[in-house]
């Protein structure tokens, strides 16, 4: 007896069969990678515990830094606008802290979302800012999970990875606490 | 082998629709504006009691979405917040004004709105801050109530628009 597979008829529907598993094995292939290329558009996820996608941008003084420049150091990165109440309320704080805790390992970073940069570096020269900010868009937002109201604040700890997320107007104490506490915890 | 190319194309065609329209914003069609009828937020969630915009001008972005997916014509949106919160996200037709604490922003409204007759329906909105910190909502329905229009609603954002509209689900769209 010949085996199944070579009987008449039997290699064309093998043949068949085969053709139609090997197609919907290479688009179900194509379809992952479609979606795979559509996620990787989206903006990084920014939960706490991820790291921090890192950026480079001029301060307003014209000089380039990045924010990997500060890995090893405990950051507090700061979306806010000169005419954003809460932000303006919370900058003399920060301006404190960097003094105090800046020794220790600890940076602010302020990234002005003002649509220009005048205010900014007047409010800069008024409130004697202490550490470096620069004017941000809307990729730079997108990229920490879109800044759709302010302000924000994202500490990032020493190994660059987002330790939390303050969004609106907060108890700067709780900032505080939790800068102190990774002050504390890391080398 | 026909029938099974078929329903093989079938699926392909069925699968990569999806993909692409699970990312599609959903867009409105903006028309001309009609009159509004809204319920005003109350409770605790609510505006304080003294608030220069009055209550029954106020409307929850819940109350706009559901407007906007229902209504055949919908109300002028105006954005008065500013320009990088909005390239990020804004309702769908909503129009770009500029932070409206900014005289540029005021003078911007004024020739946007000039040529409408003063009991075109507009909404006004910024969601930058929380309401009661929100320095471009007040001034610029002042000025539109100053300058004589009558069905001017503004929405009452309490936290901010990434908190209160797009949070929420509510149709989004993007860039300019």
């Amino acid at each position: 007896m010949k085996p199944a597979g070579l009987q008449p008829g039997g290699t064309t529907t093998m043949s068949s069969k085969r053709v139609l598993i090997y197609s919907i094995v290479a688009l179900c292939l194509l379809g992952l990678y479609l979606a795979g290329r559509r996620t990787a558009q989206k903006p990084k996820p920014t939960a706490v515990g991820n790291a921090a996608p890192d950026f480079s941008v001029a301060d307003i003084d014209g000089k380039k830094f990045s924010l990997s420049d500060y890995k090893g150091k405990v950051v507090l990165l700061d979306f806010w606008a000169t005419w954003c109440t809460p932000c303006r309320a919370e900058i003399p704080h920060f301006v404190e802290m960097q003094q105090q805790l800046g020794p220790r390992g600890f940076q602010v970073i302020g990234i002005s979302m003002d649509e220009d940069a005048k205010p900014v570096k007047d409010f800069y020269q008024q409130f004697k800012i202490n550490y470096p900010v620069a004017i941000g868009d809307e990729k730079l937002a997108q990229s920490f999970g879109g800044v759709l109201g302010l302000p924000v604040n994202f500490i990032i700890d020493r190994d660059g990875r987002i330790l939390k997320k303050f969004l609106g107007a907060t108890d700067v104490s709780e900032i505080d606490k939790t800068v102190g506490d990774a002050l504390a915890q890391s080398k | 082998m026909i029938k099974n190319s078929i329903y093989l194309a079938v699926i392909v065609t069925t699968f990569l629709a999806s993909l692409t329209l699970a990312q599609e914003p959903v867009l409105f069609d903006g028309t001309n504006p009609i009159v509004l009828s809204f319920q005003a937020p109350s409770g605790q969630n609510g505006p304080p009691a003294d608030d220069a915009i009055p209550q029954s001008v106020l409307i929850t972005p819940t109350d706009l979405a559901k407007e906007l997916q229902s209504a055949k014509q919908k109300p002028l949106i105006l954005y008065v917040g500013p320009r990088t919160l909005y390239l990020q996200a804004h309702i769908p037709d909503a129009e770009y004004i500029g932070t409206g604490s900014a005289d540029t922003a005021q003078e911007k409204l004024r020739d946007r709105v000039k040529s409408l007759p003063k009991n075109s329906a507009i909404v006004l909105y910024c969601g930058c801050c929380p309401w009661s910190h929100c320095p471009n909502v007040h001034p610029t329905y002042q000025l539109l109530l100053s300058l004589g229009y009558t069905n001017v609603k503004v929405m009452y954002v309490a936290t901010d628009f990434g908190t209160d509209w797009v949070n929420k689900g509510f149709p989004v769209a993007k860039g300019k």
